[in-house]
């Protein structure tokens, strides 16, 4: 990563840089805490966000979640931080219980949704966000309302015809629209080249006469500046962007999963030289914007985040089994 | 006779029929090096290589409308889809395309496919791992839909899906993938796709059920036992076809049925083996035909409060069972 | 398989399935105005892209999976003018479907044309499984599946393309693109000029041809057919045509094209103009043209006749083959 006077054409504003951090910082940890609580039988499943948090923090501070919508996937753990979801609900989700602001406990953990803060809410089949998203993005310029939609999922998804169905749709009618590839070469066990025949999925843009980004998901201002720029594109009303964040996946698929019998040896430790949030945090010292300090005392914050979105979560009731009914279909009560 | 749980009687026997025909391959998600993601296919890439076992895109109606073509130019394709909730992109190329390819070609085309898939809950899968799907396609003339409750059925129902001229959805319980063990013989045997199975005689009532709900209504008869009813289990083995001739046959003996599945109340094969009772033999009945069956919700809730109070459980079984013999 | 040469009886072979089919085509439109036969889907327009393509084949060995406007590619690939009729007409000898699809929903082994459904693109994805067979088999045939422009816009199609580039299948994929989606222009079905940008998406080669010139057509068709031989995968190729006549014969274009632009095109019929270049390239005189034209005119009317007198199917015959018998 260079040296910086301009971000996006503006003076750096050094302390949004320092929230990016927090954020990477945030999501980071509150991963890792979810392996320990599923390692302690406390959670049944973990699906994580590391490796990929530059891209994801980075794309989410470049929006504005006032107007904005976002259609996330399972991954995006450093998105919805980002984008205004709090530790306490995340953690709510992850333990399964009532107050989960996503679905109540009843879908897996890292299925995001809430309304109040342009979340849409995901399931796990992958890609059918990507035609959701485009839906929103209709509406906006059918509303004439200010915003544009992101939506988020792997390299593996591409390989959906809802992908296809979904640019096609966009670029035909000039949706304000970015469609964010989170490239970690790997879905699940499927390296890249057995998923497709190039090397950048971002070379599909040209199948629909919209621009193809690629930047290194390490480098949060990069993936920051391609939003920006695309965001503005699309506020213009000339249509969407695909941007690929080319990343890393340091966990297995999930809890579930054993990464071992699939992953070349080594591959990961080459991986982890490129690791976004020790990236940000050299490249902040290295121009004098971040020490030792700054960082113990961030450290600390975030740990008192996690720690008290755990205590608060795991505090928390679970659903009453009679509510197993509820919200099938519309009810005024409810 | 070696004794295998559910999960090695399907890989055991994927093996074997991959040594005896060399026209048949497997393709899926994660299917190759890492034997998928329930190591189904664990070291049959190994064994076979990367043209007879292979990774395909993340993409199940490519998955299925390849598998369609591979099929009509002489291969005999074992599809997988990940989970049986993510079937659905392909239900198009399954519905409209593989059922209806031999009738809309007046008998000159056939697609001998078989379609598995883990399916069910109670597993933490929340919505989208835990869906039974098997009356979408139950629904479907055409199509044959396979849920075997014993590894030694398994193997039987494999075989002979594989050995049908018809495209065949071979649905896997993935509570029972390692929970059931039970003996299978070595050699090639043919259960006969369409036949039910007597997993237990009794005289009060019938419990007919199919898949890993036959375990735990075996679990549930040897309760009421103790208490002096009586209970005959049937084991559908297919739901499509349904083996019309036994359900009566149960039914008219016992006079009292109850059916289980998972599977959603509404729509689910419990409707129509009520109405096959209805029709055939509502005067040897000796009281109403009960259902016990999954909510009417949408999908399985992941929140262990919410998730059990979704499952059928031997329990549930047990309590219904005696409601139904004390009528 | 040896390059064919495109001799005079090559060049002859092409045009008499050209001007078969579109006189077929126009015998059919008669009965369905005379109220003989329910529907109409047309390849008139189509004729050279379609001929010109599967001629360049390993005809009945290779597959074909067409749509409904390959009237004339199913012709060139081996199935009868009396077998067309049967099958516009629902007759019980349709080789097709023995009268249960529509019309033009074609599907006959014997000729290795893969059986095709009314739901748009999911060719595509057959095209790439019977490629995925010869593959593993190592049969050496090629698999070609063609589509309208409109159908490109299907998730099926990226999955098909995705899916054989990956696993470098011995596949086509032919696109006829006419410009409508029945009413949809292009510009309204996609971003950019030609669908065979799309190719880049997939590495694959993207080639666009004049599909009013059936020789082009035959040759980047045959240059397609031997990269598949090679085992190096699939091409998408785009042909630029028109149809001459509306969707169906349910549709009314006048509603969504001006008359000026379908007289432009027909300025270009590919039937008249192969018809001229033979004549003038002296490859074919004029008596040879008139002895088969009469011919053609022969074959249809007794296609038409024969099928007119075939039996309807039996009611009885309604639950067959549900399942294999
Ligand atoms: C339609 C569908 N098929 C299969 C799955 C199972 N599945 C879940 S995640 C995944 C891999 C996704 O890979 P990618 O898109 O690269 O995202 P990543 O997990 O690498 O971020 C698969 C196959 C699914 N969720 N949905
Ligand atoms: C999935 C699906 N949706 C809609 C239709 C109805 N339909 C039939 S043909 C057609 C237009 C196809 O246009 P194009 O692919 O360009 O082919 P063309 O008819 O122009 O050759 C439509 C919308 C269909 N058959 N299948
Ligand atoms: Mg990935
Ligand atoms: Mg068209």
């Amino acid at each position: 990563m260079a040296q910086r006077e301009l971000l996006s054409g503006q003076p750096v504003d050094w302390q949004k840089l320092k929230t990016m951090y927090y954020y990477m910082v945030l999501s980071r940890k509150l991963d890792e805490r979810m392996w320990i609580l599923n390692r302690q039988g406390k959670a049944a499943f973990v699906i994580s966000c590391q490796g990929q948090e530059g891209a994801q923090v980075g794309v989410a501070l470049a929006m504005d979640p006032s107007v904005d919508w976002i259609t996330p996937y399972y991954r995006d753990l450093g998105v919805v931080l980002a984008f205004g979801m709090t530790a306490r609900e995340v953690m709510l989700g992850f333990l399964a219980k009532r107050d989960d602001p996503s679905s109540g406990g009843r879908q897996m953990p890292s299925h995001y949704g809430l309304r109040a803060k342009h979340i849409l809410t995901g399931s796990s089949p992958v890609t059918t966000q990507v035609t959701h998203a485009a839906g929103l993005a209709l509406a906006m310029k059918v509303r004439k309302v200010p915003g544009i939609t992101a939506s988020f999922l792997g390299e593996g998804s591409t390989s959906q015809g809802e992908f296809h169905e979904a640019l096609n749709f966009a670029s035909v009618h000039k949706l304000p629209l970015i469609v964010v590839v989170e490239n970690n070469g790997y879905a699940i066990s499927v390296p890249q080249a057995h998923q497709m025949s190039v090397i950048n999925v971002a070379d599909r843009a040209s199948g629909y006469g919209i621009p193809g980004v690629v930047v290194q998901g390490s480098d949060p201002l990069a993936v920051y500046e391609a939003t920006v720029a695309a965001r503005e594109r699309a506020l213009r009303g000339e249509g969407p962007t695909l941007i690929e964040a080319k990343t890393h996946r340091y966990t297995p698929h999930s809890s579930d999963d054993d990464d071992r019998s699939y992953r070349p040896e080594g591959e990961l430790l080459r991986e982890k030289a490129d690791d976004p949030v020790v990236m940000f945090r050299n490249w902040l010292t290295t121009y004098q914007k971040w020490d030792d300090q700054q960082e113990t005392a961030l450290l600390k914050r975030v740990r008192e985040v996690v720690d008290d979105a755990t205590d608060y979560a795991e505090k928390a009731p679970y659903p009453d089994p009679s509510t197993l009914l509820d919200h099938v279909y519309y009810s005024p009560q409810v | 006779m070696a004794v295998m749980s559910y999960l090695e009687a399907i890989r055991e026997t994927l093996r074997q029929e991959l040594r005896r025909d060399s026209r048949i391959i497997i393709y899926g998600e994660d299917v190759g090096v890492r034997g998928g993601v329930f190591r189904v296919t664990e070291g049959l890439q190994k064994e076979f290589g990367e043209d007879r076992v292979m990774d395909s895109p993340l993409a199940e109606a490519a998955i299925i409308g390849t598998a369609i073509g591979a099929a009509v130019n002489g291969l005999r394709p074992i599809p997988e889809i990940q989970f049986a909730d993510f079937i659905f992109p392909a239900i198009n190329q399954i519905v409209q395309e593989a059922a209806r390819i031999r009738y809309r070609s007046n008998g000159d085309f056939g697609v001998p496919l078989v379609i598995r898939a883990p399916f069910g809950g109670g597993v933490h899968g929340a919505l989208y791992h835990s869906q039974s799907v098997e009356v979408f396609f139950a629904h479907v003339p055409g199509l044959k839909v396979v849920i075997p409750g014993t590894p030694y059925d398994a193997k039987g129902l494999l075989a002979a899906a594989v050995e049908d001229e018809d495209p065949v959805l071979y649905f896997e319980h993935k509570a029972a993938y390692r929970s059931l063990k039970g003996e299978v013989p070595e050699e090639r045997y043919l259960i006969p796709i369409g036949k039910a199975d007597l997993k237990r005689s009794g005289k009060d009532i019938s419990i007919i059920t199919y898949g890993l709900m036959v375990n735990y209504a075996l679990k549930a008869a040897e309760a009421l036992e103790k208490e002096g009813i009586s209970a005959e289990i049937l084991d559908l083995r297919s739901i499509r076809p349904l083996d019309v001739q036994m359900i009566l046959e149960t039914a008219k003996k016992t006079g009292k049925v109850l059916i289980v599945h998972e599977d959603n109340l509404t729509g689910g094969i419990g409707g129509e083996i009520s109405a096959l009772i209805a029709e055939h033999a509502l005067f040897d009945l000796d009281a109403p035909i009960r259902r016990l069956a999954g909510p009417d919700v949408p999908a399985m809730p992941y929140s262990p409060p919410l998730e059990h109070a979704f499952m059928i459980t031997s329990d549930k079984i047990t309590e219904a069972a005696r409601d139904l013999a004390k009528f | 398989m040896a390059k064919a040469k495109l001799t005079p009886e090559l060049l002859k072979e092409i045009y008499y399935y050209m001007a078969l089919s579109r006189a077929v085509d126009d015998r059919m439109w008669i009965l369905n105005r005379q109220g003989r036969a329910p529907v109409v889907y047309s390849s008139n327009g189509h004729e050279a892209t379609q001929v010109g393509a599967v001629m360049a084949l390993n005809r009945g060995e290779d597959w074909i999976v067409p749509y409904y406007r390959d009237l004339a590619m199913v012709i060139a690939y081996g199935e009868t003018p009396r077998e067309i009729m049967l099958h516009l007409l629902g007759r019980a000898a349709d080789p097709n479907s023995g009268g249960r699809q529509m019309p033009a929903h074609w599907g006959l082994k014997r000729r290795h044309i893969m059986t095709t459904g009314s739901v748009v693109a999911t060719q595509d994805v057959h095209a790439a499984g019977l490629a995925l067979a010869s593959k593993v088999l190592k049969d050496g045939r090629v698999s070609l599946a063609s589509f309208g422009e409109g159908s490109t816009s299907q998730g099926e199609f990226h999955e098909a393309l995705n899916f054989a580039s990956v696993h470098k299948l011995p596949v086509i994929f032919l696109n006829e693109n006419n410009g409508y989606a029945i009413s949809v222009p292009a510009r309204k079905q996609m971003a950019i000029m030609d669908v065979a940008a799309r190719a880049q998406g997939y590495g694959i080669p993207g080639v666009i041809v004049d599909g009013n010139d059936p020789i082009k057509v035959y040759e980047v068709t045959q240059e397609a057919a031997e990269r598949a031989r090679r085992g190096e995968g699939p091409t998408l190729i785009e042909a630029k045509t028109y149809r001459f006549v509306p969707h169906s014969s349910d549709d009314d274009d006048r509603a969504y094209r001006s008359r000026e632009e379908v007289a432009e095109w027909k300025k270009r019929d590919p039937v008249m103009t192969f018809e001229k270049r033979l004549i003038d390239e002296k490859v074919m005189t004029e008596d040879e043209l008139k002895a088969m034209q009469q011919r053609i005119k022969n074959e249809v009317n007794d296609a038409t006749d024969f099928a007119e007198k075939a039996p309807l199917p039996d009611p009885n015959t309604l639950g067959r083959y549900v399942y294999a018998e």
